[in-house]
């Protein structure tokens, strides 16, 4: 006889009648529930004690500066005057310059790397070669060679030849394309915007390797029969692509995008990022402190466009129904 | 009789053909002519040598730099002041690998960075499939909320973090914002909070709480992983009276190994080739050197300091090789491993 059985008798309460819970036992699903919390905990109280500590710092120091040397602690208290002086021409001159980066970049890298998806999922010759050397990028071209390329580039370019035409004779020079398309007639912006992509290439290639790996998990999730069937109704491969591969594959591009508006936004390289880093890195704590309330604000427009990114796309985006 | 003379004849019959022969049958020269004439047929065969010349030009892309580093790690210094030069080296010599080895300590590093990447991934692999076990698969209360936080921590720049991360580990300590300025846990037990700076530590215990470099995204894969497992696996479980931990250790794991071994190439490969968080913890001459600390492949060895002319080609090269000894490890891991990384994903149940 439990708890509750004898406060009921107690009571004179029927307890197979009575709506109202005496301080209801726990339901096996929700005891199930519980130990849930058991898997999360090492995130849960990692979070509260330290990460959550680092998180509220980071922020906290775009308004003031503790230093512990020897356990000395010392206090400066600049308040908001960081952030004004964070906003200043030069900041929002590189900010519109990152995002008109992410402007052409985030496009760029989604049509290239569904592209190549596309291409590394047909039966070909070499595929499995194929697909071995497209994902050498996901493995090799992170982190220390992301700076090694960097330091190439600021060096001049002509440290190494990639490959991708910065260095003489590379595959198109700037000049030589432009006099192509200006005698076509076709606006000198856009000229730019094309010889940029083509000369950046290696860039993009080695920015889509992760994209290209969930693209092509996509495709292959998409039941054979459906194409079958759509050969049999006399489909040709080019409406099969828009009526069937791109709208199954359209949650993906939806992750791909965020993924990579997040992954090009905090890469090192990008130019606000080295921006911010360089007052991050400064010795004088007011300016570091000016770096903090950047980032912190490069952060909130960050948000802001993974946000507006995920509203517009949603809107496209077809979920096949399944039971 | 009739009957059984037009019925089609066999002539091939194996896994992937089946020829048969069969009255009236078409010869294949009639039909080699016909298909000639359709236009589908033209537009696929361009469309085979286009894909496969495409193919072919990205391939070269990603390899080449690859190629032209090998070869310049290979020149000497006259090589990059010679104009004649420009690929194949003329001089051939290992110096440069040489005196890396010697003189950054490449084989320590080497030591220390297997040593560190393998505990990060080992540790991340499983912190990061129980939590996103624990998320996907249990209804509790504030659950929402430590998804919320998942994904905090995958869109929050690192290097937002980054100063404060230094001094949170410059001075250890649970539960303590150092602009508030209390003391914590472990100030009020032993009286100074712990420097773990310089040590791997630091590594070990972010790995521990699942939010170490790239957590968030494992995380966020493995979610994505179990919902693709249905229920009643883990019901008809319950129902035997295993309880939840046993389900999680024979039932699921043994489940998700091949999504853990794409999680494990890349955590150990990131953590291997990752410059920020090695940059904040083990940045004095007193920490172990590690393969992507800025003290092994940013530093020139003192033997092959040079001047004049083409010295900062030369640097160049010198860093350029030793990022090519850093990768060239991962290279045997990524040949052992390339094929789980497209199973585990297309596993996963990532899309929708």
């Amino acid at each position: 006889m439990s708890v509750m059985d004898k406060l009921a008798d107690k009571w004179h309460v029927d307890r197979r009648h009575t709506k109202i819970p005496l301080l209801r036992k726990s339901t096996l699903t929700e005891r199930k529930a519980r130990t849930g919390w058991l898997f999360v905990l090492p995130f849960a109280l990692g979070m509260l004690l330290i990460y959550l500590p680092i998180i509220i710092d980071s922020f906290c120091f775009s308004f003031l500066f503790v230093q512990r040397l020897d356990g000395v602690r010392t206090t400066e208290f600049y308040g908001i005057t960081a952030y004004q002086k964070a906003m200043t021409q030069e900041f929002w001159k590189t900010l519109l310059q990152g995002f008109e980066q992410l402007l052409i970049n985030v496009p760029t890298i989604l049509i290239f790397s569904l592209f190549i998806a596309v291409i590394l999922n047909q039966k070909m010759v070499g595929r499995a070669a194929f697909r071995a050397i497209f994902f050498i990028p996901v493995i090799l071209a992170t982190g220390l060679m992301d700076s090694i390329n960097a330091q190439d580039a600021l060096s001049g370019g002509a440290g190494i030849d990639d490959g991708s035409g910065d260095s003489e004779g590379g595959l198109i020079s700037l000049m030589d394309a432009e006099a192509l398309f200006s005698s076509m007639e076709v606006g000198s912006g856009l000229v730019e915007i094309v010889v940029g992509l083509v000369n950046r290439v290696y860039d993009i290639v080695n920015y889509s390797g992760v994209q290209m790996l969930i693209f092509l998990a996509g495709l292959q999730s998409i039941s054979p029969s459906i194409y079958e069937a759509c050969q049999i109704e006399g489909a040709t491969s080019w409406e099969t692509f828009w009526k069937i591969t791109f709208p199954m594959i359209s949650p993906m591009i939806l992750v791909n995008g965020i993924y990579t508006i997040i992954d090009s936004f905090t890469k090192s390289d990008n130019i606000v990022m080295s921006y911010i880093n360089n007052n991050l890195n400064s010795i004088t704590p007011a300016t570091r402190a000016i770096g903090n309330a950047q980032a912190w604000m490069y952060f909130a427009m960050i948000l802001l466009v993974i946000a507006a990114f995920a509203g517009i796309a949603s809107l496209f985006v077809f979920y096949q129904k399944r039971d | 009789m009739e009957q059984q003379s037009t019925a089609p004849k066999l002539l091939k019959n194996t896994k992937k053909k089946i020829r048969v022969d069969y009255e009236g049958k078409t010869s294949s020269g009639k039909r080699l002519q016909l298909k000639l004439k359709t236009a589908s047929f033209w537009i696929d065969k361009v469309w085979y040598v286009f894909r496969f010349i495409i193919m072919l030009g990205i391939s070269y892309v990603i390899l080449y730099p690859f190629f032209s580093r090998i070869l310049q790690s290979f020149m000497t210094f006259e090589d990059f002041v010679d104009p004649t030069v420009s690929l194949i080296p003329k001089h051939w010599t290992g110096e440069i690998y040489k005196f890396i080895t010697v003189e950054n300590h490449y084989w320590t590093a080497m030591r220390n960075t297997f040593f560190l990447s393998l505990m990060c991934a080992v540790i991340q692999t499983f912190i990061c499939c129980m939590i996103g076990y624990g998320i996907s698969k249990f209804k509790f209360r504030g659950r929402k909320l430590l998804m919320f936080l998942v994904i905090l921590t995958m869109v929050l720049p690192p290097d937002t973090l980054r100063l404060a991360i230094k001094q949170h580990f410059d001075s250890f300590d649970f539960l303590t914002v150092q602009a508030a300025g209390y003391r914590g846990i472990i100030e009020l037990i032993t009286g100074s909070p712990a420097a773990l700076n310089g040590t791997f530590f630091p590594f070990a215990i972010l790995s521990l709480i699942g939010c170490g470099f790239k957590n968030g995204l494992y995380i966020f894969m493995m979610i994505q992983f179990f919902k693709g497992v249905p229920d009643e696996l883990e019901e008809s479980a319950y129902v035997d009276g295993s309880g939840a931990f046993r389900t999680f250790i024979q039932i699921i794991l043994p489940l998700s190994v091949p999504m853990m071994i794409t999680i494990f190439l890349f955590a150990f490969s990131w953590q291997w080739t990752d410059e920020l968080y090695t940059g904040i913890f083990l940045q004095g001459s007193n920490a172990p050197v590690t393969l992507a600390s800025s003290r092994f492949w940013s530093q020139i060895p003192p033997s092959l300091e040079v001047s004049g002319a083409g010295k900062s080609l030369y640097q160049n090269a010198i860093f350029n090789t030793a990022g090519m000894m850093v990768i060239a490890p991962l290279i045997l891991v990524y040949l052992f491993g390339q094929r789980y990384l497209v199973q585990g994903i297309e596993r996963s149940g990532l899309v929708g």
